[in-house]
């Protein structure tokens, strides 16, 4: 976990206890059948030693920030990418959860693709509203709307789980929040039926879903609505991105997650002003940058998700 | 070409000092976004008067009125001016972060 060590393999439980300190610049939870698990199994999750299929999430690049927040935004995702690259255990592949970009220009998109896919991995993207910036919402489209329903929602399967990747960041109302929408919801529970209740669900959009701060917009307007639709579903995983931060919780079956960004940290709900950038000390930056990586280990549905800073 | 006697020139001279002088007044309008909040939120403007918004945040933002007017997305120091011509109240928002709303009241 410290970033002058890229070669590192893997993460000692002191490592990772370490950086389990209020920041919460690593977090490890667990839990089976709903049922949150105490952080002591810390070692025999870890994604790097953990058998089952393993896929890493990824946010908020803004590449094209380049504000006092964070200079160079290209330069930290590629740090992000390098962590990624050292893993011991490939991952199976990668969900983005948006703002890939900070404004939408071609040269942005591109040099977010050119670091990005030096992973070698599939990356499953979602946009945020920085990446629907241009007049025609052409490059976004063009690069990742392939495949895609409406404006760029999607599902596929993977180990055993059904991934359902969602679009909140369109057609937003005055005053409101996310926004999924009539043909959205519909398509969602659509897709859904006739899935075996026992199936794994994962959920990921680039605003949270469920209402994390709504004085910031932080949450969506008719999120409890696609929730209602996972409702009856054994093991369910909410991953999302936007507030540039780790946040989580358990309701019933349903775990709420999101992520850090690769580009600069944002405020907790309500310690500033406004939820813009957040500038922070030079040697701090990169404990509030990270991925997050999760692990499913099939037949007990038990789901980790492990939140690695580009510096712990 | 007409020509203006000395007392003529001397009244159209007045009006356009005092034109200038009125739509200075009136163009001189402008809307501040910091910290995500438009400032002022509410504005009272007379008829033919143009708005500048001017984004001092480190985050784009856009100022859309549904049906009215639609900016494109302002990166930092970017401005968008709107010439409001009619009376009437404008609400207005940013279509990025739509908690962030605003008014401008035309008279």
């Amino acid at each position: 976990m410290s970033g002058h060590d890229h070669g590192d393999d893997g993460v000692s439980r002191r490592k990772v206890l370490e950086c389990m300190t209020w920041a919460g610049t690593g977090v490890l939870w667990t839990i089976t059948g709903g049922v949150p698990r105490s952080l002591g199994i810390v070692d025999s999750a870890m994604a790097a030693d953990a058998p089952g299929m393993t896929f890493l999430q990824i946010s908020d690049s803004h590449v094209g920030f380049d504000k006092p927040a964070n200079p160079n935004a290209l330069g930290t995702l590629e740090e992000a990418v390098n962590k990624i690259n050292a893993m011991p255990a490939k991952p199976s592949f990668m969900i983005h959860t948006g703002d890939i970009t900070h404004l939408s220009k071609a040269a942005e998109f591109d040099n977010a693709e050119r670091i990005i896919s030096q992973t070698k991995l599939d990356v499953h993207y979602v946009p945020g509203e920085h990446d629907f910036l241009d007049e025609e919402v052409k490059f976004y489209r063009d690069r990742y709307g392939r495949g895609t329903k409406g404006q760029g929602w999607y599902s596929f399967d993977a180990g055993g789980v059904h991934f359902i990747g969602l679009v909140n960041v369109v057609d937003l109302k005055a005053g409101g929040l996310g926004n999924l929408g009539a043909e959205q919801l519909e398509w969602l529970e659509d897709d859904l039926r006739g899935k075996s209740k026992s199936t794994p669900i994962v959920l990921f959009a680039h605003i949270p879903l469920w209402t994390v701060y709504p004085q910031w917009g932080w949450g969506t307007e008719d999120g409890a609505r696609a929730l209602e639709y996972v409702k009856g579903f054994g093991s369910v995983t909410v991953l999302n991105g936007h507030i540039h931060q780790v946040m989580q919780k358990v309701e019933g079956n349903v775990t709420f997650h999101t992520a850090r960004s690769t580009a600069f940290p944002q405020p907790a709900p309500g310690a500033a002003p406004s939820p813009g950038p957040m500038k922070v000390e030079d040697a701090r930056l990169r404990s509030m940058l990270g991925v997050a990586s999760v692990n499913f280990k099939q037949g007990d549905q038990r789901l980790a998700i492990i939140d690695t800073p580009l510096q712990g | 070409m007409k020509t203006l006697n000395r007392r003529h020139f001397g009244v159209a001279v007045a009006a356009a000092i005092l034109l200038l002088a009125t739509n200075a007044r009136a163009d001189d309008m402008e809307v501040h976004i910091d910290n995500f909040t438009f400032q002022p939120a509410e504005l009272t403007v007379k008829t033919g008067t143009t708005v500048t918004w001017t984004n001092r945040d480190d985050i784009p933002h856009t100022i859309v009125s549904a049906g009215k007017f639609r900016s494109k997305a302002l990166d930092t120091d970017n401005t968008f001016s709107f010439t409001f011509t009619t009376a009437g109240d404008y609400k207005y928002f940013c279509s990025l972060h739509p908690h962030m709303t605003g008014l401008i009241k035309v008279e």
